[in-house]
């Protein structure tokens, strides 16, 4: 059940490319999961001419403290919307809905798990590693990005997880090459059980791919632009296979941001595929 | 079920003495403000955020026959102050709708208006059918701002006839008690035309506006920024085309219900969709922003309603349209041409 509060500016720090705003959002960290995200208004209704909410993966939260409730996003400037909320100080205020979608199912049992991050995809990985140590899983984390500086999240991985593995499209840090070369070696040597990942779609097919051929599962969270983030737009939709076998067009806001990766289909994300339910007949035939 | 704490509203603290009800046709309602068809799913969602039974009504996103997977990605681009989207009606099928949808929100007390949508004429009339087996709820709003089969894919509202047949159609296969509202589209060139074929073809009210055909080019792919090309502008962007078509459909129509949308933020939004004579007000991509919105709208509405001396909201409906107001007297400018006492 998400919340909208107003939160204080408590901090927002570089990291590498990126910018990491913590924010007081009380109530937030006590519902939040890992793979939840939050949604910040850009600016108000009578100032600002973007409408629409930016939507960002929860890093991190605090519930007690100083600041009393605090979490911690992860900002790309990319844009005037997300530029206008690295230039926030402390005390400003936010208008802050958390915590929603749905966040990484985590097992029952003890077991192996790899943790895959693109980018500022690395984002939920941390909290997630978090609480998959609390309940006695091994992790080992990969985290990719085209070049060093675009990577997020490495030294607080290396803190938590047995191994990690950092790839550069440049070779400015780790190995040579994508995140998805060396993730089959990883899923060998740990006795990987699950995978998750965070990061741009293409970086997920290729995740889903490799633990299928590996026979173990995968989560996968989506980053797909949203309008609303609570369910209502319907912009935000790819296609799912579901426990029935049938495909639908689900929201990635609430059905998602996590998906199990054998469910989506990810080389027809952006299409209709024709055996979608209520997919448009081909010209000329009745439906 | 426990509600999300909104400290977010900004309503004023103390309640304004001011009736708000509104009639749309035979539905009286509390609240003149109602969600917005497309904008709100089917209350669900925002009824997290607010009370959705203390507004006039949800709009449910218009429903059509059959299941419906929309259209491709990217639906939906940013614009200056709005936004362009191309959903392409995806939804469950009116049956799937009356079993989750309305169901769940008769339980939930709501009161609602139905949005329907066709590809065809007796598309339109057989949910119009379906919906009257089945009852249970207070209006019907007839989204004729899609794409009609049989005439390449213009849509029916941008023709009088085509939308008054909808519209006919439909009427004469819902229970006569139910309000039928025609949502109409800005992209025509004389809506007061459409508006008067529809309610002489049965419409007992009218719903202004629809979005605005827009597009968008993305620069760096250098290609059209939704898949579906094309798109409905909705938002800030477009209120004051909304308050004009409302303005010009009130003047050819004085006492036909009018529900005005389009870029409401605010309470001084809502209100100027009724000075220029909407009965009621749908908030929608708003709710985008900020999904208490219609909470918020309403109680911004009563106190700037009541500031400006109404204790019903309905006397401000068309307010904007009466005569200029009597210049001030000479004696009521600022300055006093008597002689001072002490001369």
């Amino acid at each position: 059940m998400p919340v909208q509060v107003r939160g204080e500016v408590v901090s927002v720090r570089r990291a590498g490319q990126y910018h990491v705003l913590t924010v007081t959002a009380p109530g937030v960290p006590e519902l939040a999961r890992p793979g939840n995200f939050a949604t910040l208004a850009i600016g108000d209704l009578d100032s600002s001419g973007l409408l629409l909410r930016r939507a960002f993966s929860i890093h991190g939260v605090q519930s007690r403290g100083i600041y009393g409730g605090t979490i911690d996003l992860v900002i790309a400037d990319a844009g005037p919307g997300t530029h206008w909320l690295t230039q926030r100080r402390r005390g400003d205020v936010l208008d802050i809905v958390a915590p929603l979608g749905r966040p990484f199912a985590l097992p029952r049992d003890p077991v192996s798990c790899v943790l895959v991050g693109g980018g500022y995809g690395a984002a939920p990985l941390v909290f997630l590693a978090e609480h998959l140590r609390e309940r006695g899983c091994r992790v080992d984390v990969v985290l990719g990005a085209s070049t060093e500086e675009k990577l997020f999240g490495v030294l607080e991985a290396k803190r938590i997880a047995s191994t990690v593995t950092i790839t550069t499209d440049d070779g400015s840090l780790g190995e040579t090459g994508l995140v998805t070369d060396h993730l089959r070696g990883v899923i060998d040597r740990a006795a990987t059980d699950v995978v998750y990942a965070c990061g741009p779609m293409g970086m997920l097919a290729a995740v889903a791919d490799i633990a299928a051929e590996a026979g173990i599962h995968s989560q996968c969270a989506v980053e797909e632009s949203m309008a609303c983030g609570i369910g209502v737009c319907m912009t935000c939709v790819l296609p799912v296979i579901g426990e029935d076998g049938i495909t639908r067009m689900l929201r990635s806001c609430v059905e998602g941001p996590v998906f199990r990766g054998d469910r989506v289909r990810w080389q027809d994300v952006g299409t209709i595929p024709p055996d979608t339910l209520g997919a448009p007949m081909p010209e000329g035939r009745d439906r | 079920m426990t509600r999300a704490v909104v400290r977010h509203s900004t309503a004023a603290a103390a309640v304004p003495a001011i009736d708000m009800s509104t009639r749309l046709g035979s539905v009286g309602l509390p609240s003149p403000v109602l969600t917005a068809s497309g904008c709100a799913a089917a209350g669900r969602e925002l009824d997290q955020f607010f009370d959705i039974t203390s507004i006039g009504a949800v709009v449910t996103k218009s429903i059509m026959l059959e299941p419906r997977s929309g259209r491709a990605t990217p639906r939906m681009a940013e614009t200056p102050s709005g936004m362009l989207n191309s959903i392409g009606l995806q939804g469950p099928g009116i049956h799937a709708f009356l079993e989750k949808d309305l169901a769940w929100l008769r339980e939930r007390g709501a009161r609602v208006m139905v949005s329907i949508a066709g590809g065809t004429t007796q598309e339109f009339e057989e949910i119009a059918k379906i919906l009257r087996e089945h009852g249970g709820f207070d209006a019907l709003e007839v989204n004729i701002s899609c794409p009609n089969v049989a005439d390449r894919g213009q849509v029916f509202a941008c023709r009088a006839d085509s939308a008054a047949a909808v519209i006919g159609g439909v009427r004469r296969s819902t229970d006569p008690s139910i309000p039928v509202f025609a949502k109409l589209s800005p992209d025509v060139t004389d809506i007061g035309t459409i508006a008067l074929a529809c309610i002489r073809a049965g419409a007992d009210g009218l719903s202004l506006i629809n979005t605005t055909l827009g597009m968008v080019i993305d620069v760096d792919t250098m290609r059209p920024a939704l898949a579906g090309v094309t798109g409905g502008l909705s938002g800030p962007a477009i209120r004051p085309i909304a308050v004009r078509c409302v303005w010009q459909v009130r003047d050819v129509l004085p006492d036909v219900p009018l529900i005005g949308m389009g870029g409401i933020r605010n309470g001084a939004d809502a209100f100027e969709f009724i000075l220029a004579g909407a009965d009621a007000v749908s908030v929608g991509t708003v709710v985008f922003h900020d999904p208490s919105a219609p909470a918020r709208v309403h109680a911004e509405l009563a106190t700037l309603a009541a500031q400006r001396g109404f204790t019903r909201l309905r006397d401000a409906v068309s307010y904007a349209h009466r005569e200029a107001d009597p210049p001030p007297a000479d004696t009521d400018d600022g300055y006093d041409l008597s002689l001072p006492e002490w001369v």
